[in-house]
């Protein structure tokens, strides 16, 4: 492949099969896009232009299929994805943020069982501990409620963001600790001031991480969350009831719902792929 | 909940502790270093560890919710129960398959995409963004979106592509459950694989190539004797994190086709019978048989893990 990517001049033959690939790189390209963007395109169409066997094309656009979400309270869904991913990334990083320096920066004795530990109750299925989670917030009254189910999804990306985080704070040079320290700088001086700057860029990308995964999350919202406390994925989940039209009103409340993270998603790709791995890659 | 059936190996064991004898400042740091770590650990320990084996306690009871007072331990009859109804027999094999399926087909189109975007061409950066938005997308919508707006038998995308060049109509909810599941699950975890394996191309050195072409190895052969060797740890990787993922997948079975035709994987099963069956003991004990296939394979990716941080010269 790479000698493809050689720029003087090439033969004939070989510039029209570097083209052919890079048409076929975008069929396929287009391709994966494609569901995406025609439930973007659908989110602006009328019921009637979105539910025919041919597809229109032409057709008038508007924004009324977006306002018939929002009159649906879609707001309050959206309000209540926001609060949970938010409130567990935030509890996340206060946890993970000194367990990953103190697994990393700090070498513990026995830090590698700690870690793996940590990275094992992430491939722990929730369907293991589901039921007496369940019983227990019944018990205590805490079905639908938003601070529950934050406190679970602590829980759910707390390994991930330690295993991440783990990444990067192990590329901060232990010189640049050991000089803070020789300069009697206190821990938290030299926490704040000297480390976290460097793992900034880390760290913002493990909280986004964090955020995606609890806004997409829907097993425990649909189960643990009813009215009052219910977030946007078992809101769309429950949104096709009966047989009548609503292609285009579930396309623009899919678009809202998933807009927000995608393009978060797109402008921190390459330190996602780092999180998504759990570090192993760089 | 692994971590005493994962034996970590003795290399890597005490790596790093410290040869020289400790001082008063090491070991106050040391002290700091577990008081960091403590409240993180203490976290993940009540969330996840404790109910889990609270379910392995409630697999040994009869318990159902409808019969409030009608408790009592019974041994394994559960586990007795779970598999001689072949319920459990045929889930398994839905999860094998489904996980599997979506395994296999998004390593292949993950690996051959990432070949095409690890070459220079126009766009090559959006061509990549456009690419990882499945990934991004919320599961719940990408099935909905899936399973009204492309793969409907009436106004399905999918089905008027096939009509153009006169392939009639297919049902696929209902007649190909299975694929289509598979299909939704490929079409959001090719990225992921994607991702992975293209940055194990991206770490290979070009030098190695350069040569290999000088030598007169073409394209192909250096691919299969050097590139594919080099991604080798990669795609064992992005299989594994994958199985891992796809192994609690829930959303698309209970967005597109609620567990019927053969689609009944074991976290849906568990749910089913939790939840709607309202039988804590016997979904109970799926759930810890679901616990230990995940074992298996979970137990092989943090070896891989292992042997990555190992050769990452970790400190």
């Amino acid at each position: 492949m790479s000698s493809a990517t050689i720029t003087r001049r090439r033969p004939a033959r070989q510039r029209v099969t570097s083209l052919a690939i890079t048409v076929l790189t975008w069929v396929i390209v287009i391709g994966f896009f494609f569901p995406v963007a025609w439930m973007v395109f659908t989110a602006f169409k009328s019921e009637r232009a979105a539910a025919t066997s041919t597809p229109t094309i032409f057709t008038e656009l508007s924004f009324d299929r977006f306002q018939e979400v929002l009159d649906r309270g879609f707001a309050a869904y959206l309000t209540n994805s926001l609060t949970a991913s938010v409130v567990s990334t935030v509890i996340v990083l206060l946890l993970a943020i000194p367990a990953a320096y103190g697994l990393s920066v700090r070498p513990l004795i026995r830090s590698t069982d700690a870690l793996f530990f940590f990275i094992s109750t992430k491939f722990l299925p929730i369907a293991a501990a589901i039921i007496p989670i369940y019983l227990l917030l019944q018990n205590l009254g805490a079905l639908d409620n938003i601070s529950a189910l934050s406190i679970l999804y602590v829980g759910m990306n707390l390994p991930l963001a330690i295993w991440m985080m783990r990444s990067f704070f192990a590329e901060v040079p232990l010189e640049i600790i050991e000089a803070a320290q020789i300069d009697g700088a206190k821990f938290w001086t030299e926490l704040v001031r000297v480390v976290l700057p460097i793992v900034a860029p880390g760290i913002a990308a493990a909280a986004l991480i964090c955020f995606i995964f609890a806004w997409n999350e829907y097993f425990l919202a649909n189960l643990l969350t009813s009215t009052v406390a219910r977030t946007t994925p078992p809101f769309l989940g429950s949104f096709v009831d009966g047989r009548g039209q609503f292609l285009a009103v579930l396309s623009a409340a899919a678009t809202l719902a998933v807009l927000p993270v995608v393009i978060a998603g797109w402008v921190a790709q390459k330190r996602l792929v780092r999180g998504l791995a759990m570090g192993a890659i760089k | 909940m692994t971590t005493a059936l994962v034996t970590v190996p003795p290399e890597t064991k005490r790596r790093r502790n410290p040869k020289r004898q400790l001082t008063t400042r090491d070991r106050r740091s040391l002290r700091l270093s577990r008081a960091l770590v403590w409240p993180a650990l203490i976290t993940a320990i009540v969330i996840t560890q404790v109910p889990f084996l609270v379910t392995i306690y409630y697999s040994f009871q009869r318990w159902n919710l409808q019969r409030p007072g009608d408790q009592a331990f019974v041994g394994f009859a559960n586990y007795a129960k779970v598999f001689s109804n072949g319920v459990f027999v045929e889930s398994l094999i839905a999860t094998v398959l489904i996980t599997g399926g979506a395994v296999l087909f998004s390593v292949i189109i993950g690996l051959f995409l990432a070949v095409l975007l690890d070459r220079k061409f126009i766009g090559q950066g959006i061509a990549r963004t456009l690419l990882i938005t499945p990934f991004l997308m919320m599961p719940a919508a990408a099935a909905l979106i899936w399973k009204w707006s492309m793969l409907d038998a009436n106004v399905g995308m999918i089905n008027w592509l096939f009509s153009l060049v006169g392939i009639p109509p297919v049902a696929w909810n209902t007649d190909l459950p299975v694929l289509t599941i598979i299909m939704v699950l490929t079409w959001q975890f090719t990225p992921f694989m994607m991702l992975i394996i293209l940055a194990g191309l991206q770490s290979q050195s070009g030098e190695i190539l350069e040569a290999a072409s000088v030598d007169g190895a073409g394209p192909i052969r250096s691919f299969i004797y050097m590139t594919l060797p080099h991604l080798r740890t990669y795609i064992e990787l992005a299989v594994l994190l994958g199985t891992i993922m796809l192994l609690q997948v829930f959303d698309p079975i209970a967005i597109m086709t609620r567990g019927t035709g053969g689609t009944k994987t074991l976290p849906y099963l568990l749910y089913e019978r939790a939840f709607v069956g309202l039988e804590i003991g016997e979904a109970a004990a799926y759930g810890v048989l679901t616990v230990i296939l995940t074992i298996i394979v979970a137990t092989i990716a943090l070896r891989l893990l292992f042997k990555i941080f190992r050769t990452e010269g970790a400190r």
